[in-house]
């Protein structure tokens, strides 16, 4: 059997999305968004070179530290917290079951 | 007024290399886009990083690939409207269309191409309360003009190169300067990070890091500024500007508004020779959609050049156009 996990999105709206992972094909949590058909642009494909997949981090989970580009691209991005991260740069592992995650606001 | 064969919307690599196959057909080319540089997303989001799709180039840095386009195209000598929107466009009676930028440079062409990628690349503008009311009146999202800010009250926000650059710049003309940033690292150049501290030593502006600028007032125009600090202070600042610094981002913009067909905002087109619902309009490279479309470098290239056939059809109606190998005649340039 296949090995998932399952992790929670919520919207802009505040609107709550359980997403069932599969761990086999690797993905991060913006492509995850992305096909949920949540509204995450991730214009960059993924390299941590736009900032259109902030997300706050709202569970208690250990994450590997954002690199000095993740922070970078963060400063440009609006209402960044400490649990503040790029969501292409969190790469879905079986650590990340029950990760709760909510979308930051857009840009005007 | 400008006038040429084919108005390119968008100087990315589908637009310079649009250039390209038209000069072949000896049709001319007159090129718009919203930022101050060719290149589109290579240059403005990537120019460092290597691409290995381009057919030929095992590695080619997207700068440099730019780079090359404009060496390629230059024989044909394109003209540009750099640091410009289109923002409308009409069809006048001799069948032609009249394409209008923000700043009112005129451009006149029987054959539009929108090349336009993503979108026109605009500031990025911070999602707070009441921000557009003060737009132009005190909130301003670049520096077009350092002179209108001589001996005012500034607040600029952003942690980039231009943030700091403009900070360092305005330093001396202004009356104040407060450069706020939400952590105290910076991720412009080390040089002009190292300035900004000395700046702020000497006093000569206010830092305020570990913050972030959340809120907007004032009567007609701009007054002041609320500034949150991480922990939860807020700071009330007068001002007169406040120029928020987030780098760029692509935006449809008015295209949407031209009366062409889209869909989740892309414009259809025929994949025959990628023209739009309306003849004469054709969109290629990342903008358009159709069934299959892949936003890739080498397909913008392929949309460009099957378009430049159709566009020779239709300005030489009554010419044969026959179809030569650039080996066979090689390139010959465009009297300007
Ligand atoms: C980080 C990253 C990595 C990528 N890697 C690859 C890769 O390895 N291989 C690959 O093939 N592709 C890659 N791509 C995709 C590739 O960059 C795009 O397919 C390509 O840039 C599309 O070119 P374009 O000319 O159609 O549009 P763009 O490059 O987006 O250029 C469009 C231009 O039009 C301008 N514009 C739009 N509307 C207006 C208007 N109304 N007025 C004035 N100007 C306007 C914009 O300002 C912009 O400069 C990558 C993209 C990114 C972001």
């Amino acid at each position: 059997m296949e090995e998932t996990i399952q992790i929670a999105v919520i919207d802009r709206e505040d609107q709550k999305h359980d997403i069932i992972i599969p761990l086999d094909i690797d993905l991060n949590l913006m492509e995850v968004c992305k096909a949920e058909g949540l509204p995450v642009e991730g214009t960059c494909g993924g390299m941590a070179l736009c900032s259109t997949c902030h997300c706050y981090i709202q569970s208690n989970h250990i994450l590997r530290q954002a690199s000095d580009a993740e922070e970078d691209m963060l400063d440009q991005a609006f209402d960044v917290l400490e649990n503040s991260r790029l969501g292409c740069q969190i790469k879905i592992s079986s650590e990340l079951n029950g990760l709760v995650v909510k979308l930051a606001p857009e840009s005007l | 007024m400008i006038e040429t064969d084919i108005l390119i919307i968008g100087a990315g690599p589908t637009g310079l290399f649009t250039v390209f196959e038209a000069g072949l057909l000896k049709l001319k080319c007159h090129l718009i886009d919203a930022l101050p540089q060719p290149g589109g997303q290579l240059t403005e989001i990537y120019p460092k990083k290597p691409i290995y799709d381009i057919p030929g180039f095992p590695e080619v840095l997207a700068g440099d690939l730019v780079k090359n386009l404009m060496e390629q195209i230059e024989i044909f000598k394109p003209g540009f409207t750099l640091g410009e929107r289109a923002e409308t466009i009409e069809k006048l009676e001799d069948g032609k269309f009249l394409v209008t930028t923000n700043r009112g440079t005129k451009h006149k062409a029987p054959i539009i191409a929108i090349a336009g990628g993503l979108g026109s690349f605009e500031p990025r503008k911070p999602p707070i309360e009441n921000i557009s009311a003060f737009e132009e009146r005190g909130v301003e999202y670049m520096v077009r003009d350092p002179e209108m800010f001589a001996e005012k009250k500034i607040v600029i926000s952003g942690g980039g190169d231009s943030a700091l650059d403009w900070t360092i710049y305005l330093a001396d003309l202004a009356d104040e300067i407060t450069l706020v940033h939400r952590r105290q690292g910076f991720r412009g150049a080390p040089d002009s990070v190292q300035k900004v501290k000395e700046l702020d030593a000497a006093e000569k502006i206010n830092l305020i890091t570990e913050a972030q600028v959340t809120g907007v007032s004032g009567e007609t125009a701009l007054e002041q500024v609320v500034i949150r600090k991480n922990n939860g202070d807020l700071i009330e600042k007068k001002t007169d500007f406040f120029i928020p610094l987030f780098g760029l981002s692509p935006k449809l913009g008015p295209i949407a508004n031209w009366g062409l067909h889209l869909e989740k905002n892309a414009i259809l087109v025929d994949t025959f020779d990628y023209q739009t619902n309306i003849p004469g309009i054709f969109a290629i490279g990342d903008i358009n959609t159709y069934p299959g479309k892949l936003k890739l470098i080498l397909c913008g290239f392929h949309e460009a050049t099957l378009m430049c056939q159709s566009a020779y059809k239709i300005i030489n109606p009554e010419k044969k156009l026959s179809f030569k190998y650039t080996t066979v005649t090689g390139i010959k340039g465009i009297e300007s």
